[in-house]
């Protein structure tokens, strides 16, 4: 039994291409990543666990308060719903910091980086294995959401165009996290890093509350804000009523956010190590 | 006369103002085990990283089996495989499942992936624990899990840095047996250690590297015969009894034999042919020493004598310039 019982000539074996590399690269790190989430289910708690506790807290304590500054005849528990998918993909992309930083301080980085497989495939393996969790994710929240009484007032294709928009915002930011993860390289800070980010994105939203209830300083970004832009789309899509300068304005946002720090994390990735 | 494995002429490279390779010159043949023996900090894995087409050097040259690491990273990264110092494994994935994923990305054909795993894993002792997630692994297990997955796509060349870091002293033999038993099948092997005793061991040719440099290149044998000789020392029980040692030992060209009070020393640069010798005389005579130690010149040795320090590993300065 021997490891180097080969008897193909060294250079035709070692230079043969596979046709499809990338894509069986990418699925290779899709699957990694997956497994991870299927066994170590703590990795999920972040992303599900806490818009639970969000659902119920703003549903039950805040929601009487908040109610007067909504538009007459739309509960509160339809305009958060909207929001909240938002704002879960939003905190679920940490783990895309969590988890290329775990890599690169594992040195699991280094060994990609020394086998013959696609480039691109580390990131993107990363990134779209966080979108496929998005998508149990965000389906999980709906259902909370059905039992707390959240209703669709339009009907199934706007809630599906909804999720569509949300996971393909969820996949824009793990592309933001994904360099937050890749500059700092370690999975402690990159946690720590990443909730500065994130804060003023959600918080200084219209995720949980009106733009109109903030202090005028603020509004222009909260209004104009990619999660706010997003929660909107989504809203409009949900409780009906104009809907497409909402989903024009969330989708120019996510592709512009994927092609900045697609860029970036790209760069990082070639010098990380 | 074939091209050596691996060329390095002139390697450097440097973080910031700080010059981690300067001006490494190696040389590899195909088939052996080389040695590239230091302190932490030395450059041993910068240069590693270089070979591996990870890091770009600032100046010089290396080839991997004719390919050079910068113009043809992909042709480089085809050859070889490399295990780090830390295990690169991943630690939700089983056994299985980390080499099966590193012989897709290894760009092997699907339908050699799942029998080369099995292969290994039963090479490498862990067919048993082949579909449990590595978390529950001993570090000893890990680490030969990250070794089995750098040969998963059978690389003419490999490159090992610090394999039996941390390691037990069982599953470091083990180890060291793999790697004999790999470089007899024609596996070229770069090693990186900072322990002297294993590039003695294994390496048929040692360049000791300090502070970027290469300071000696030579086989183990050698860089050892410099340092001189083997020193038997033995203690009697009375001075009278180390004087009919000493005669017994003198005089026919054993090396040169000193006695101080009840202790003898014989020095020779015979190697452990000394001992033999000395023993031999001593049954002839009945005479027996009550203690006996031998003490070999090591590359410890080698390491003070180059550089004028020691190999001070963990936590301290040594290294620097």
């Amino acid at each position: 039994m021997s490891v180097l019982a080969d008897e193909t000539p060294m250079d035709v074996s070692l230079d043969r291409r596979i046709p499809m590399g990338v894509v069986r690269d990418t699925v290779a790190i899709i699957q990694r990543n997956l497994i991870a989430y299927r066994r170590v289910p703590q990795l999920l708690v972040f992303s599900t666990i806490q818009p639970v506790v969000f659902v119920v807290m703003f549903r039950y304590v805040f929601g009487g308060a908040l109610s007067a500054s909504l538009p007459p005849g739309v509960p509160y528990v339809d305009y958060l719903m909207p929001g909240i998918f938002v704002q879960t993909v939003v905190f679920g992309a940490i783990a895309t910091a969590i988890g290329l930083a775990t890599d690169m301080k594992s040195g699991l980085m280094e060994r990609f980086h020394a086998l013959p497989m696609a480039r691109s495939a580390v990131l993107s393996g990363r990134t779209l294995a966080d979108s496929v969790r998005n998508v149990f994710v965000v389906a999980l929240m709906m259902a909370v959401g059905f039992l707390v009484g959240w209703r669709i007032h339009t009907d199934v294709w706007g809630l599906l165009a909804g999720a569509g928009l949300v996971v393909l915002f969820g996949f824009s930011m793990s592309w933001l996290f994904a360099t937050v993860g890749l500059a700092v390289g370690d999975p402690e800070t990159a946690q720590a890093a990443s909730f500065p980010v994130l804060a003023p994105l959600v918080f200084a939203s219209s995720a949980f509350v009106p733009v109109e209830t903030m202090p005028e300083w603020l509004q222009p970004f909260a209004e104009h804000q990619p999660v706010s832009v997003t929660a909107s789309a989504v809203r409009a899509l949900t409780l009906g009523g104009p809907a497409a300068d909402d989903v024009i304005a969330s989708i120019a946002w996510s592709v512009a956010l994927i092609a900045i720090f697609g860029t970036i994390s790209v760069r990082l990735y070639r010098r990380a190590v | 006369m074939r091209e050596p494995a691996i060329v390095v002429e002139g390697l450097e490279k440097r973080f910031g103002e700080v010059p981690a390779l300067d001006g490494i010159d190696l040389a590899v043949d195909e088939g052996t085990i080389f040695g590239l023996l230091g302190p932490n900090g030395a450059g041993k894995t910068t240069a590693v990283r270089v070979l591996a087409t990870i890091l770009h050097p600032d100046a010089g040259r290396a080839e991997v089996l004719g390919r050079d690491v910068v113009r043809e990273p992909a042709a480089v990264r085809r050859r070889i495989g490399l295990a780090g110092q830390y295990a690169a494994v991943d630690p939700n994935l089983t056994g299985r499942e980390n080499l099966r994923m590193v012989g897709i990305l290894g760009q092997l054909p699907r339908a050699v992936i799942a029998p080369r795993a099995d292969e290994l894993l039963r090479r490498f002792s862990l067919a048993d624990a082949a579909d449990r997630p590595l978390r529950t692994y001993s570090g000893g297990m890990r680490r030969r899990l990250d070794i089995a997955a750098s040969l998963v796509p059978k690389p003419p060349v490999l490159f090992l840095d610090e394999p039996t870091t941390g390691l037990d002293l069982t599953s470091r033999n083990e180890l060291w047996d793999m790697i004999r038993e790999l470089v007899g099948e024609g596996t070229t092997v770069l090693l990186t250690t900072q322990y002297l005793e294993e590039a003695d061991q294994l390496a048929g040719r040692v360049a000791v590297i300090d502070g970027g440099r290469v300071i000696a290149n030579d086989t183990p044998a050698r860089l050892k015969a410099n340092l001189g000789d083997t020193v038997v020392e033995m203690d009697f029980a009375d001075d009278a009894l180390a004087e009919r040692a000493m005669a017994l030992l003198g005089g026919d060209g054993l090396g040169t034999v000193e006695r101080e009070y009840r202790t003898v020393k014989v020095s020779s640069n015979r190697g452990a042919h000394v001992l033999v010798d000395v023993l031999r005389r001593f049954d002839g005579d009945g005479i027996e020493p009550d203690t006996l130690s031998v003490r070999e010149p090591s590359l410890d040795d080698v390491f003070l004598a180059l550089t004028g320090h020691r190999a001070v590993t963990e936590g301290s300065g040594g290294g620097g310039a």
